[in-house]
């Protein structure tokens, strides 16, 4: 077996994730989205991080 | 064979990657005008991270094996280059703008370096760390691909239970700042590098062109990463996202968990992982690591068997991966790379108990079936 089927199993799952993640989510709203920077946003950062503490 | 027949077999290869360079584009470009231009914009942050580190063969746990097996210091020494490279600029930016700009701190404790060790053991049995499998599963790496699910599972168990693990005992967050700190850094970084030039065997000490580059490119992204995100590079908090959409998806419930209960983490649960940072550079590794074999050999290298031990060690190895990430606050990416580029004081802790992870987990190997004893 070559690399090729397992690339292409491995896009077509994260496909998969992706469409099930927009069936089950919050419909999404790009004119409430942040800013592209957040540098000069003046904006906290909000993004969840490995080295955030819970609730952090 | 003449220029004409080599033009012709060469045609419809420059056709295809023009082709896949628009398909990433065209989907970066979608996901801006679906969910914000800064959602687009780190899907290409993360693409960019993975052709870098597929095409130039940039990483972590290959160059620690090499260090430790070969005395090859070259790829451990373009790690501190591009460490250094990027806390020049994010201790200054991070100093200067501290409400919208974030660093990657987080604090010591026995179940962040107990985690650091298990992690650093896991990723020298899997061949991959927290980019690396990512990197490799979307090269078409079988050991990596069959980690990957297991590891997603094991980063959501492992901040499932989080908050009993840092109530086994933690310090507070400590984090290096200032010029003073930079300076601390910077003489830290080097010290290793010269270590490992130290030991290093004649000829194993200069860095080859493809190290400068990759160290340059995937710095500059990082600091890219910083600016747009507002939060430095990470790679697990996203691959246990996964699972807890999934779970709460199938009607699990989750108020169990202090972490994933906390208000942050439930509306990540709620949003669209086209909003998670981790989440689309995550993607963006995979698919820029896939762009990259494509170009290289098209795919067509053969897959190594393994005897089954061998599978179910890479199985169990992939769970104890994300759980132990977890555990110490990050992988190489979010701990060791994104710590101690901003200071973090547990990113230099998790080096340390990594690194000797390591050493176990290349001795572990051969026992293991994933390789021939020596």
């Amino acid at each position: 077996m070559t690399r090729r089927p397992i690339v292409v199993a491995l896009l077509v799952a994260v496909a998969g994730v992706l469409t099930l993640d927009l069936a089950t989510s919050r419909p999404l709203d790009p004119f409430t989205a942040p800013p592209l920077l957040a540098l000069g946003s003046g904006q906290a950062s909000g993004g969840a991080h490995c080295a955030s503490l819970p609730g952090s | 064979m003449s220029d004409t027949t080599l033009e012709a077999r060469s045609a419809p290869r420059l056709r295809g990657r023009a082709l896949a360079v628009l398909a990433a584009l065209a989907a970066a470009l979608a996901v801006a005008a679906l969910a914000g231009p800064r959602y687009g914009a780190l899907l290409l942050i993360g693409l960019g991270l993975g052709l870098a580190m597929e095409g130039l063969r940039f990483g972590f746990t290959g160059p620690w094996r090499r260090l430790i097996l070969f005395r090859d210091a070259t790829g451990m020494v373009a790690q501190m280059i591009c460490i250094g490279l990027v806390a020049v600029i994010a201790f200054p930016l991070l100093a200067s703008n501290p409400t919208e700009l974030v660093g990657a701190h987080a604090p010591v404790g026995y179940a962040m370096i107990g985690g650091a060790f298990v992690f650093g053991m896991c990723m020298q049995i899997v061949l991959g760390c927290g980019s690396g499998t990512l990197v490799n599963a979307g090269s078409g790496n079988l050991v990596s691909a069959v980690a990957l699910p297991f590891f997603c599972i094991g980063s959501f168990a492992g901040a499932y239970h989080l908050t009993w693990w840092t109530g086994l005992g933690s310090l507070p967050v400590a984090a290096l700042s200032g010029n003073a700190g930079l300076a601390l850094t910077l003489v830290a970084l080097a010290a290793v590098a010269g270590i490992a030039l130290a030991v290093a065997e004649p000829g194993k000490r200069m860095l080859p062109g493809r190290l400068w580059a990759a160290a340059l490119i995937v710095a500059g992204l990082a600091i890219l990463h910083l600016v747009v995100a507002g939060q430095p590079w990470g790679v697990v908090y996203g691959l246990g996202l996964w699972v807890a959409k999934g779970v709460t998806a199938l009607g699990a419930d989750l108020s169990g968990s202090a972490f994933w209960s906390a208000p942050s983490n439930v509306e990540r649960i709620e949003q669209s992982l086209l909003t998670d940072i981790t989440s689309l550079t995550d993607i963006g590794l995979i698919a820029g690591a896939a762009l990259a074999a494509w170009w290289r050999d098209g795919l067509s290298a053969k897959v190594t068997g393994h005897p089954i031990q061998a599978w179910i060690a890479v199985i169990i190895a992939g769970f104890l991966l994300g759980y132990s990430s977890r555990l110490a606050f990050g992988c190489n990416i979010g701990a060791l790379f994104s710590g101690v580029s901003t200071g973090s004081l547990h990113g230099w802790a998790w080096f340390a108990a990594a690194f000797t992870g390591s050493w176990y987990g290349i001795k572990l190997r051969p026992y293991l079936g994933l390789e021939a004893r020596r």
